[in-house]
């Protein structure tokens, strides 16, 4: 190495400060460190960041109405929708112009089944409208459209495409919060309390989770302190039998619980026999919030469990001795010294059987009756039957949300570092 | 050896040209099904008779109709249609019909009359739900009790209600669809005019009440094998399925269980034709071979599914392994199709939302 003239920069053999020669080194390990991890970054972006940011777009996008009416929503504009009036020809002439091409392009049913989630009556509506509407070719295309159907006559009709037709609406997040909007004011207001569900059903969804964590971990922390302190020869074969679910299908798992909780099942058979209940006094453990709390403790346990034993698992045993032979109490021991070392460990697993838990929906489907679904339920439901995905999105996005508020809470409260999966 | 060689190649060459002609030849026509036993139905009763007809054509079976209409958007948007003929169930061919996936057909032109000269649009009759469709099968979702759990044989959909003659669980679909029609029909709804009345919000809340009397009494399913299982293990007395799972149930399961035609729901399933088809015009000659009075017949020797002509009905004969008369089985027998309802695709399509939000607000009181 020589000196430079600058006597305070060191330089390289070539003359290049070593400064720079350094974080050119440093660059190129950087760059294959990125392509290391480059795959799975790849992965992460196409499988979770791509479909999550798609979520949230379909949650609020309503491009549909200005794609297949342009003209209409154009003429619109004008239109005061609380004026009580009609509005004028030129606005029926651009519908039955938008229409025309919307059929053309085999599209008219999509902007109904659109507006058909704001007010009932649209997807008949248009699918008439499509049918009807090539007859029409001349003015006064305000009477031409009313005949095909007497709804283009009525006001309604206008607010609720006026009111429908930005690109970007907020009517999936109002429905998911149990709200409407009245298209004959423009006001927003609560349903009805006999006509709220997805409220309701988020708080069930928070609420049987939440036992259904507590369950696993009141099962699984005696059976992983079992497991951490026995020999581990025997340990090994305990722990198959923790396993033993994992390997065995969801549905058959799901199904086994039915054929024994259910009023002409097993367990009802075994309690008359031994003369608990009488035949009349057959207990309802499934179909209902009582069956999927049973199925999915049993289901979700060795989440518990694994994250536990493997805490435990890390606990010298000198630690309780110490504590006994200076005068502790056994109980006092476990309850001071070996409890909170566990801590790491039930936070893991509570995080895991309690997200897992939130979005868990076959099971709640099969065992749940009416009053053990999810909110998860709803959203299959909308994805896959009814296709508002738009309604289905929105109430994923505000699922998501929940979830990560409180696994913010968890880690200004207990601290994410503290939790420990193995 | 080299002679030998030269010998087998060639032969082998000849072998395949003829082959090859031999293909070259016949007509393929795709027909996309639903797998299973109900392409083996149609297999035994259109394909298999119809081939031996005609030498000329080769029909493979396709059994992807579960994603067809899916599948049919991607073959129009690429401009390569490679089925020929579709099965489907008269909702979606209505959205295929709309997109102009599929032709529209002039139905008396294409099909072949009945027997006594009635022509196809009478023999069909209502079942034509949409100009692209061609009625084929009906099922309908109904009633199966257990006879050895009720006190008299269940008559009317109305028992369903009755908890004091009829007291046990039943199991019913967990969406508003034929449970809300159920119900106003046993509220004293005139059966012509239940569509009007839940159609209004009094009307709703008229069929949600009446079902509120049950309430505490259903099971709910989501599959079309659950209401079959919990009859069978005793926890149902009486429950609503598709009525082929029924017959399974009663004929070869020989479980205690009897039907319940009474206001049973008949949906459809038929043929369309996909736009861009190939051989269009050997389409709609087997069109009129497989769906004539004799062919709708035959199908029911291999499942429990009605003939959707009005003629086909007096000719459907045994099954074609349990042996047993197909026709009191049958949902469009005269018997058990006093009373029906068609389900209302114009109704629903407009509805179906609105009434599921409110039915699931209902579940959750």
């Amino acid at each position: 190495m020589e000196q430079s003239p600058d006597k305070n920069i060191l330089v390289t053999a070539d003359g290049i400060p070593l400064k720079t020669s350094l974080a050119r080194a440093q660059r190129r390990s950087k760059f294959v460190a990125f392509m290391m991890v480059f795959p799975l970054l790849f992965f992460i972006m196409i499988g979770f960041i791509v479909p999550i940011v798609d979520m949230l777009f379909l949650s609020i996008d309503n491009s549909i109405v200005n794609r297949i009416l342009p003209n209409t929503v154009e003429s619109l504009k004008n239109w005061d929708p609380y004026a009580n009036e009609l509005p004028d020809e030129a606005v029926y002439a651009s519908m039955v112009d938008d229409i025309k091409k919307a059929k053309k392009a085999r599209e008219h049913t999509k902007i109904g089944t659109r507006l058909n989630y704001e007010s009932s009556g649209f997807a008949s509506l248009f699918r008439k409208a499509g049918r009807k509407v090539q007859k029409i070719d001349k003015p006064p295309y305000k009477e031409a459209l009313i005949k095909t159907d007497k709804r283009w006559a009525d006001i309604y009709t206008w607010q609720v495409i006026k009111q429908n037709s930005s690109d970007l609406t907020d009517g999936y997040y109002l429905a998911a919060f149990d709200f409407t909007r009245k298209f004959t004011n423009g006001k927003v207001e609560p349903l009805p309390e006999k006509d709220s569900i997805y409220i309701k059903l988020f708080f069930r969804t928070l609420l049987l989770s939440t036992l259904i964590t507590f369950l696993t971990f009141v099962i699984g922390f005696p059976v992983s302190y079992m497991l951490a302190n026995v020999p581990t020869r025997i340990s090994n074969i305990l722990i198959i039998f923790v396993l033993l679910p994992f390997w065995t299908s969801l549905l058959v798992r799901t199904t086994s619980w039915i054929a024994l909780l259910q009023q002409e099942g097993v367990i009802n058979d075994f309690l008359i026999l031994i003369g608990i209940i009488s035949e009349d006094g057959r207990l309802a453990m499934i179909h209902n919030a009582t069956g999927t709390v049973i199925a999915m403790t049993h289901i979700l346990l060795p989440f518990m469990i694994l994250p536990l034993f493997s805490v435990m698992k890390t606990i010298p045993k000198s630690y309780l001795r110490a504590a006994i032979s200076l005068g502790a109490h056994p109980w006092v021991a476990f309850w001071r010294i070996y409890f909170p070392n566990t801590g790491p460990g039930i936070g893991a697993g509570s995080i895991l059987v309690f997200i897992l838990a939130i979005g868990y929906y076959i099971t709640p489907a099969l065992v749940g009756g009416s009053s053990g679904t999810f909110i998860s339920n709803r959203i299959a439901y909308h994805i896959s039957n009814s296709l508002n995905w738009g309604l289905g999105s929105s109430i994923g996005v505000i699922l998501l949300v929940i979830v990560l508020f409180l696994f913010i809470l968890y880690d200004r409260i207990i601290g994410i570092k503290n939790m420990k999966l193995g | 050896m080299n002679t030998f060689l030269r010998v087998m190649t060639a032969s082998a060459v000849m072998a395949m040209a003829g082959l090859v002609g031999q293909v070259m030849a016949a007509t393929e026509l795709v027909v996309v099904s639903w797998g299973g036993a109900y392409t083996a139905s149609q297999q035994n009763a259109y394909h298999a008779p119809y081939m031996k007809r005609n030498s000329g054509i080769k029909i493979i079976n396709d059994d992807s109709a579960g994603s067809a209409v899916a599948k049919l958007r991607a073959m129009s948007q690429a401009g390569n249609t490679t089925w020929d003929l579709v099965d489907a169930v008269a909702s979606d061919a209505m959205m295929l019909c709309d997109e102009g996936l599929v032709d529209e057909i002039d139905h008396n032109r294409v099909l072949a009359s009945a027997p006594d000269g009635t022509s196809a649009t009478d023999d069909f009759g209502d079942f034509i739900v949409s100009p692209c469709f061609i009625p084929q099968i009906v099922y309908s979702t109904t009633f199966g009790y257990r006879k050895d759990k009720v006190s008299r044989p269940m008559t009317s959909v109305c028992d369903v209600f009755d908890l004091v003659n009829f007291p046990g669980k039943r199991s019913l679909e967990k969406k508003p669809i034929n449970n809300m029609e159920w119900a106003l029909i046993c509220d004293g709804v005139a059966p012509a005019k239940v569509y009007d009345v839940l159609g209004t919000d009094a009307g709703v809340t008229r069929a949600l009440a009446k079902l509120d009397t049950i309430k505490s009494n259903v099971v709910w399913w989501t599959a079309g094998a659950q209401t079959p299982q919990l009859l069978a293990d005793g926890e149902v007395i009486v429950g609503s399925t598709y009525n082929g799972r029924l017959f399974a149930l009663i004929e070869e399961q020989k479980q205690p269980v009897a039907m319940l035609w009474d206001w049973q729901v008949f949906d459809l399933d038929g043929w369309v034709v996909p736009s861009g088809g190939k051989n269009k015009a050997e389409v709609m000659k087997y069109l009129r071979f497989a769906t004539d009075t004799q062919r709708l017949a035959d199908q029911a020797k291999f499942i429990s599914y009605g003939p959707t002509r009005a003629s086909s009905a007096p000719l459907v004969g045994k099954h074609a392994s349990l042996g047993i008369e197909m026709a009191p089985h049958m949902p469009t027998d005269p018997e058990n199709a006093k009373t029906t309802l068609l389900f209302n695709y114009e109704f629903w399509a407009d509805n179906r939302d609105d009434l599921d939000a409110k039915f699931n607000a209902w579940l959750l009181k």
